[in-house]
């Protein structure tokens, strides 16, 4: 009996290909990282900008996208951008909607990455924003000089966080249709429900093995990279 | 915001200027949503009949208010269950025991770690063939199930920092007028450590909030899956979802405030500095 | 036993309270129906919990406290044939991959829900019926005459759901150079059909047939009605179910007294489909 279960276990393997789809996951992961890092820094930016109404926008922004549930966004993406607008970011039909996958978790998660850098920002102490002025830098010199590289090796944790979340939110994909593990897993669910208690442990000890080693890189790198004060 | 330390405040040269890139940047903005908003009207979108299902009361009591007070439910009750669970293991990970330090944090670490889509399917699967739940609240039960162990993980670790926050002579007053170190612990601690961690645990019932929506895969019948269902019906997907992303808004809205204003007032009340960004993943600085 | 009766009865009752709507009994078959053609041990008592969809206009559809559909007057049907009550049903969601599970953990009694009877579902449920012969279709824009059946998609946008087999169908036995997108649901297929960006959505006729009969969809789309597959829809029952003759008699007895026809028209008619005659109304296979 045992030995039968560990060969249907097996032959999920060769039926389904879980690796493809946990690859999936991780290029949406990277991509929206990198994107998500990139609008975030920018949002923070503008938060602490001089100017109210980019102040006012970067706020909203995060308010906006940090209190929808991501499948919405993910929906509207596909449904309203591609669906109604006719957007297309590629000519190739499965490309397209990973892009707009990795467009809608980079819209989710820049507004989490812009709260994690500010939350870094604020580790930052005033004297160094003042010794800034003081040189005659004008804001964008010194947040570009001073605070944000400072604010980033402050906040490396928080960052490393959104990053998980990231990691476990690319299942979401699912709703613009990208073929990912989450996607799969309810179709090896569907099909071999005999080994139903198998496919999830599968899944969710490949996402712990995704997840604890980005955890414990960023908790060893923000502690090498903080700022001794 | 004038005397922030990051800029000089504008003179009134760079307020002109502003104005006028306030203007140009608005006029931009408005150009977009018009350009959109066409599109959209074009495809049909905008039509009275697809909104009209909104203004009358049948979306209302029939769909969007049921799946709201389902959503609040969940998220309700999840919030006490994961508080207690994230209480528990939190001490855990400060215990003296190396052995319950050890055990508690693998636990909150597999727990932080796994999809909480995977812990409600697994839950729904699995609770359903022990046979210990009525199954009308089956659904349910594993919806709180999977919310309560990844959140009260993440409690579990804000608590565990939040106590390393303290100043160090916190605890050694506490030895000093006699309490023992659970005592200590347990009475002086942790609860400076939840109110230090009042902003972040805010940000974390926001998350517990939106993840509710990941009931609808094991049919619980969240606000999310109201509106999907509304819309299937009516043949209006894209408004009814943007309603219920309304809706989501304002509640995550209104409890982020709410609870930003708590923090606030019981601010005092501990020697923590509060933190609004949930601790990092693995061992923190002050484990040892 | 007794007393878990009574908890469902009272949870029942305090949803029923809670949502604040009585439910209107305008149910098609009279609920006064003594238990003559009840076979199975007190089948006239207590409560039928039956799985139905809770999203597919036109076939299960739960509206607020009121459940429509094809499928769903077909189980009423069937349960009062069994000796129970309009008042003794309960509905339970049975999405597509959780059907199996709720019969096999006994989590419903018995599944309305287009559930296809195959061989490798046999090995774990039973099936009475079948009740209706859908097979799968593809559901175009209505002044789109290119697509006449599934060798028309080359090249074509094609939609359905995530874990579906019916499009994969389609790009393996037909044309294999279709564009398959997948969605959480058939409402969004049908969307971005109407928005022109997919030309087809494909599942089986019937369920198509209630996308269209929607009101906000109604001249907007049609069903090709050239089905290219058989699928049998039946009773889900647990393995070891006793309930299977009585099902099927029930069913007979829908279909000679005109019932099932007047069910079918009502719930799907609006679209313009009819169903394939030469398969259609089914005649029950014999429980195993």
């Amino acid at each position: 009996m045992d030995d039968g279960y560990l060969q249907q276990y097996v032959s999920l393997f060769e039926e389904f290909d879980v690796i493809g789809a946990f690859w999936v996951n991780i290029q949406l992961t990277v991509y929206a990282g990198i994107l998500g890092l990139v609008l975030g820094t920018v949002l923070a930016t503008m938060r602490i900008s001089p100017v109210p109404s980019l102040r006012w926008a970067g706020s909203a922004y995060v308010t906006v996208f940090r209190n929808t549930p991501l499948t919405i966004i993910m929906v509207f993406c596909v449904l309203g951008l591609w669906g109604q607008l006719g957007w297309t970011l590629s000519p190739d039909f499965t490309t397209n909607f990973f892009r707009f996958a990795v467009v809608a978790l980079t819209v989710y998660h820049a507004a989490f990455f812009c709260e994690a850098l500010r939350s870094g920002v604020n580790t930052v102490p005033i004297g160094q924003a003042e010794a800034a002025r003081a040189i005659g830098l004008s804001f964008l010199p010194a947040a570009r000089l001073v605070i944000l590289p400072q604010a980033f090796r402050g906040s490396v944790a928080p960052l490393g966080n959104v990053l998980i979340a990231l990691i476990k939110n690319s299942t979401v994909a699912a709703a613009a249709g990208v073929a990912e593990a989450a996607g799969l897993m309810k179709t090896m669910i569907e099909f071999r429900p005999d080994v139903i208690l198998a496919i999830f442990l599968t899944f969710a000890f490949g996402f712990v093995v995704l997840v604890v080693p980005v955890g414990m890189a960023t908790t060893a790198l923000s502690r090498r990279l903080a700022v001794v004060r | 915001m004038t005397d922030s330390p990051l800029f000089d405040t504008p003179g009134p040269r760079a307020r002109r200027r502003m104005l006028w890139m306030n203007i140009v940047g608005a006029l931009v903005v408005a150009g977009i949503g018009f350009l959109v908003l066409r599109a959209f009207a074009a495809k049909g979108q905008l039509d009275a009949d697809l909104w009209n299902p909104f203004v009358g009361s049948r979306a209302w009591e029939n769909f969007l208010l049921p799946g709201l007070k389902d959503t609040l439910k969940a998220a309700g009750i999840s919030i006490v269950t994961a508080s207690i669970f994230g209480i528990v293991f939190g001490i855990g990970r400060l215990s003296r025991s190396s052995l319950v330090r050890r055990v508690s944090g693998a636990i909150v670490e597999f727990f932080r770690a796994v999809p909480v889509l995977l812990m409600m399917i697994f839950f729904y699967l699995g609770i359903a063939r022990l046979h210990v739940v009525e199954p009308a609240d089956l659904p349910l039960v594993a919806v709180v199930l999977g919310l309560t162990f990844y959140n009260g993980s993440v409690f579990a670790e804000l608590i565990r920092s939040g106590v390393h926050s303290l100043p160090r002579g916190q605890r050694e007053a506490a030895l000093a007028v006699g309490l023992r170190p659970t005592q200590s612990l347990r009475l002086i601690e942790v609860p400076q450590a939840l109110i230090a961690m009042l902003p972040a645990i805010a940000s974390q019932l926001v998350v517990i909030l939106k993840d509710t929506a990941l009931g609808s895969i094991i049919t619980y019948p969240d606000l999310l899956d109201a509106a999907r269902r509304l819309g299937s019906g009516d043949g209006n997907i894209l408004q009814a979802l943007m309603i219920a992303a309304g809706m989501f808004i304002v509640i995550n809205y209104a409890l982020t405030r709410l609870a930003g204003r708590l923090a606030r007032r019981v601010g005092g009340r501990t020697a923590g500095r509060p933190r609004a960004e949930a601790p990092g993943l693995a061992v923190g600085p002050g484990a040892t | 036993m007794r007393t878990g009766r009574v908890v469902t009865a009272l949870a029942a009752a305090a949803m029923l309270s809670l949502s604040g709507c009585s439910s209107s009994d305008d149910d098609d078959a009279d609920s006064g129906s003594t238990g003559g053609a009840s076979e199975s041990s007190g089948g006239a008592q207590g409560t039928v919990r039956i799985g139905i969809k809770f999203d597919q206009p036109g076939l299960g559809f739960k509206d607020g406290d009121e459940y429509t559909g094809f499928d769903v007057d077909v189980a009423r049907y069937v349960a009062n044939e069994l000796g129970y009550g309009e008042d003794q049903i309960e509905f339970v969601q049975s999405p597509s991959a959780q059907r199996e599970n709720l019969l096999e953990t006994g989590q419903v009694d018995m599944i309305f829900a287009t559930y296809s009877i195959t061989d490798k579902r046999k090995e774990v449920v039973s099936f009475g019926g079948p009740y209706f012969v859908a097979g799968q279709d593809l559901l175009v824009a209505a002044d789109d005459d290119s697509i006449k059946g599934p060798e028309d998609l080359e090249g074509k946008n094609l939609c359905s759901v995530t874990g579906s087999t019916s499009a994969q169908r389609i790009k393996d036995e037909y044309a294999t150079g279709t564009n398959l997108l997948e969605q959480p649901g058939y409402a969004e297929c049908v969307t971005a059909l109407t928005a022109g960006s997919v030309d087809a959505v494909t599942t089986d006729d019937i369920i198509l047939a209630g996308l269209a009969a929607v009101p906000a969809n109604k001249g907007k789309v049609k069903v090709v009605g050239n089905p290219f597959s058989e699928e049998n829809y039946g009773v889900g029952l647990p393995k070891d179910s006793d309930k299977c003759e009585a099902i099927n008699t029930a069913i007979k007895k829908m279909i000679e007294d005109g019932t099932w026809d007047e069910l079918l028209a009502d719930n799907v008619g609006a679209s313009g489909y009819k169903a394939n005659t030469d398969l259609n109304p089914p005649k029950p296979a014999a429980c195993s």
